[in-house]
């Protein structure tokens, strides 16, 4: 048996058809429900909360523990103050992405990491020489994510301290249901949204607290499926699925450098230490990157044409298609998608598509591949500027 | 000069609203007027109870056409649609039937009632899915005149018979049926449960003055699997903020196209010039002046309000006098403090997100019609209705919630008149027949509001209250909407052409209207 979340004495009774994804060696819902749709609307229409306690959460202390973050990522850590989160991708020597997450300052000399794959050796390798602890405490601590409009409502009803005050990317310490919860104005989905800290004896108690001060907001629980589509809305990125370790590549060609991910943003080459990868990412700057990370839309008036040439009514997946699917141009092959979805909120079918850097202005047009009754068809996409859904109420 | 422009548009409703986005995305100045202070005709959402937010006419929606989401980007402008996954109907025994949002858990809900009719409904759902896709194509195309050699009419009959050649013979002939059968004949060659039957034959019978056992009712259930077959385009369900956001959404793309939109502006009628559209005068005697100008207002308003009849042939007149209007449903909407506790199902539970349905049996709603056809109220009316603040919490203070009941039969034409007692009666009939079912619901009752058909032509303008500006009956439908001849949007006169849910595809929040008509009027 693979693990249950803290949560699991309340989320296991829930699961309607014991629909189970692995995460990190435990059991995260796909959908709680028979089909995930209400639970995606809940993200984007009232308020779903989601187990997230599977991350791999890292307590990094000590007099040097800013100096092992900044050497490890490529935003800079040193600037960032107590009760702020930020979020940063880490490269090995030849600036490929190994793994990207958030660092919160708990305070001045203890962080927390959270990282989608195990990364205890990388952080020990790199703490090489230096006064800093570095201890896993994925286990100890539960984590819920509390994503959409209402969710504000529902903290300020049955938290300790209003939440009114929290900005985007800022935590604070409160109590919810009598017991400690750090909350970050953080969250997987582009949408306003939280993310609780606890400790995992405490965990069931902090649901029930949420769920009885939810139930007048709509609140939902919410699984994997359901996340997944909120997420490629967002235009963010997914470890496994939208990129490959660079710890974990067979080959070079599986690499990519956080140029070709979208995250030239979080690179930051001027800040004072020095940190791994450096010099190959400040020389890719210069030189330019083989590949970026666009949005599509795929046009929907061909993809229908094309269904009922064959005499169906349109059908894609319903739910986030986390496989490569071919993307070309007069022909040729000139990069694939890595996640696609319908997206329910805005009427379109998106993905997330890795083309080589002559095809990524927003505008270009590409054949996206498709299968049409066992027949494999060719259908225009666009490229689009990610993310696709960015609601004012998120940062505000 | 700021009262001329390319093209008026009469009536701020979704209709008007699409023709004007889809004229002045072509590049033309557009204005629309709108005798109400907020646009939306019959899909607007009212703060009529303080905190509390009623759908007050149309409530959910089905059919808005893809293209027009998409051509429009009304996501963009905050059209959001969602799910209204299930039907709850409640039965005289006690007992429930139960259509939930996964097909095993209907099955065997059905099964438990019927095992015939849990394998019967796979197969009547998988036939109607098969004749909505041959059909659909007409939601999209000016419907061929089968009558006329024109080339167009030919082109287009040729089109239609593409589709339905798909069609199995089988199909076709039930396809034939459904043409001209009641809705109650149909459900009666397939299924053997009567609330399966009642519920069924209940989207035959909106909107229309007719009941499951008339003729040509069965046609009707077919647009119920028009919306499913959009793929995962559907815009079947509930819009957020009630149909009045998805009114805001089309005003708010149609302004963005550079649309005016004016409001408490009362057309009085329209100027014609030697056999031409030139102008509007409004109530408030200002006068506006046009190239074309475009009515979403129904038919018999349209024609018979709007236009002296000196400038329309006898025949036509005859014939928009002759087109039913007559209104046959009512609206109460409620205000409540805890959701209603079905004894059947007691607790809240997935059955509070989607419709609930009063039809334990097609007699049951014949015999609300049967009162209504002599002019008189049902004892117990059929209702459709949906709690709109358990499907978008914003309709609604927490913890509390709206409550939307469209009740079928209340006929414009009543014995003896309406007036405030009746109304009053009226509303008390639905609480009484919902309460039957939910004892809790009446202590529940924090505001309530009711209309009947001379309120919803009060404050709508739709003649006689017709929810979808004239019964969707055979005879009104296709090349014969509203009459022989005119199915192409045009009128009898010169630069006027009608826009609205009185021409073809028909009523409810589709918007193919007004955007068809768009596109003649842009061939000029």
């Amino acid at each position: 048996m693979l693990l249950g979340t803290p949560f699991h004495a309340r989320t296991q009774p829930l699961n309607e058809a014991q629909v189970w994804r692995r995460w990190s060696g435990y059991l995260a819902a796909g959908a709680y429900e028979l089909t995930h749709e209400r639970e995606y609307w809940a993200i984007r229409n009232a308020a779903a909360l989601i187990d997230v306690s599977p991350l791999l959460k890292y307590h990094v202390h000590g007099p040097d523990a800013a100096r092992l973050l900044d050497r490890m990522v490529t935003r800079d850590v040193s600037r960032l103050g107590v009760g702020r989160v930020l979020y940063t991708p880490w490269c090995d020597t030849e600036g490929k992405v190994i793994d990207d997450g958030t660092i919160t300052r708990l305070d001045a000399q203890r962080f927390r990491l959270t990282a989608a794959e195990p990364n205890y050796r990388w952080l020990s390798m790199n703490a090489v020489g230096l006064d800093v602890t570095v201890e896993d405490v994925s286990s100890q601590v539960a984590s819920l994510a509390l994503q959409g409009p209402k969710s504000r409502l529902i903290l300020n009803a049955c938290a300790a301290d209003s939440l009114d005050g929290l900005a985007y990317f800022r935590v604070t310490h409160t109590r919810v249901g009598g017991v400690p919860v750090t909350i970050s104005r953080t969250g997987y989905t582009g949408d306003l949204g939280y993310e609780l800290w606890c400790d995992a004896r405490d965990a069931v108690a902090v649901w029930d607290t949420l769920m009885t001060a939810g139930a007048a907001y709509g609140i939902t629980p919410t699984g994997i499926l359901a996340l997944d589509i909120a997420r490629v809305e967002a235009g963010l990125i997914m470890l496994d699925v939208d990129y490959t370790s660079a710890h974990v590549a067979t080959i070079p060609e599986q690499k990519s450098s956080p140029f070709e991910l979208n995250l030239g943003w979080a690179v930051d080459l001027k800040k004072a230490a020095r940190f791994v990868g450096r010099k190959a990412l400040a020389a890719e700057k210069t030189s330019g990157s083989a590949w970026q990370m666009v949005g599509l839309e795929i046009e929907w008036p061909n993809l229908e044409r094309l269904f009922w040439e064959e005499g169906l009514p349109p059908r894609i997946p319903n739910t986030t298609v986390r496989a490569s699917i071919p993307l070309s141009s007069l022909g040729r092959q000139v990069g694939y998608a890595s996640s696609s979805c319908w997206s329910p909120l805005l009427k379109k079918y998106i993905a997330l598509a890795h083309v080589e850097a002559a095809h990524a202005k927003p505008g270009d047009l590409l054949m996206f591949e498709i299968m049409v009754q066992h027949k494999h068809r060719y259908t225009p996409a666009r490229v689009v500027p990610l993310p696709f859904f960015n609601p004012e109420r998120k940062r505000e | 000069m700021a009262n001329n422009y390319d093209a008026i548009v009469i009536g701020g409703g979704h209709n008007g609203l699409i023709h004007a986005a889809y004229l002045a995305r072509a590049g033309k100045k557009v204005v629309v007027l709108e005798r109400r202070h907020l646009v939306g005709g019959a899909a607007v959402t009212e703060e009529i109870v303080p905190g509390f937010k009623f759908t007050e006419f149309s409530y959910v929606v089905s059919l808005l056409r893809p293209e027009i989401i998409r051509d429009l980007e009304l996501p963009k402008h905050g059209l959001t649609i969602l799910p209204l996954p299930s039907t709850f109907t409640p039965m005289d025994n006690g007992d429930y039937l139960a259509a939930w949002d996964d097909h095993d858990k209907t099955r065997r809900e059905i099964w438990r009632h019927s095992p015939k009719d849990a394998d019967a409904y796979d197969a009547y759902s998988r036939a109607m899915a098969r004749m909505a896709m041959a059909v659909k194509p007409i939601l999209s195309m000016i419907p061929p005149d089968p009558t006329s050699l024109s080339p167009k009419d030919l082109f287009g009959l040729l089109k239609l018979g593409g589709h339905a050649g798909s069609l199995s013979e089988k199909d076709f002939h039930n396809l034939a049926k459904l043409m001209t059968m009641s809705a109650a004949d149909l459900l009666e060659e397939w299924f053997e449960l009567d609330p399966l039957k009642g519920t069924k034959s209940a989207s035959g019978i909106i909107g229309t003055f007719l009941g499951p056992r008339s003729p040509g009712t069965a046609y009707v259930l077919l647009h119920h699997y028009m919306g499913e077959i959009d793929g995962a385009f559907r815009a079947w369900g509930f819009a957020k903020g009630g149909t009045g956001g998805i009114s805001n959404s089309i005003a708010s793309s149609a302004r963005a196209l550079g649309v005016e939109v004016r409001l408490n502006a009362s057309v009085a009628h329209v100027i014609v010039k030697g056999g031409r559209a030139v102008g509007v005068a409004l109530e408030n005697g200002d006068e506006l002046y046009a190239k074309t100008i475009s009515s979403s207002l129904d038919p018999k308003r349209t024609f018979l309000k709007l236009i002296e009849p000196r400038h329309l042939p006898d025949d036509f007149l005859t014939a928009i006098k002759r087109y039913r209007t007559r209104g046959s449903s009512g609206k109460v909407n409620l205000a409540l403090s805890e959701l209603p506790d079905f004894t059947a199902l007691p607790g809240v539970g997935p059955l509070h997100r989607g419709a609930i349905s009063i039809s334990p049996s097609i007699e049951y709603i014949e015999r609300a019609y049967d009162a209504a056809k002599y002019g008189d109220l049902p004892a117990r009316p059929y209702i459709d209705s949906i709690l709109p603040s358990m499907i978008d919490p914003d309709m609604a203070p927490p913890g509390q919630h709206v409550m939307s009941c469209f009740v079928q039969y209340a006929p414009y034409h009543l014995n003896g008149g309406w007036d405030d007692a009746k109304r009053e009666a009226f509303g008390d009939s639905v609480v009484d027949t919902l309460a039957q079912y939910a004892p809790n619901l009446k202590r529940a009752i924090i505001g309530r509001q009711v209309l009947v058909p001379p309120d919803i032509e009060r404050i709508t303008g739709l003649t006689e209250g017709n929810i979808f500006a004239g019964e969707l009956a055979l005879h009104q439908l296709f090349f014969l909407r509203p009459a022989p001849g005119y199915t192409d949007y045009r009128t009898p006169i010169r630069g006027f052409w009608q826009c609205g849910s009185g021409t073809h595809p028909g009523g409810g929040i589709m918007g193919a209207n007004g955007r068809l008509a768009a596109l003649e009027v842009l061939k000029g």
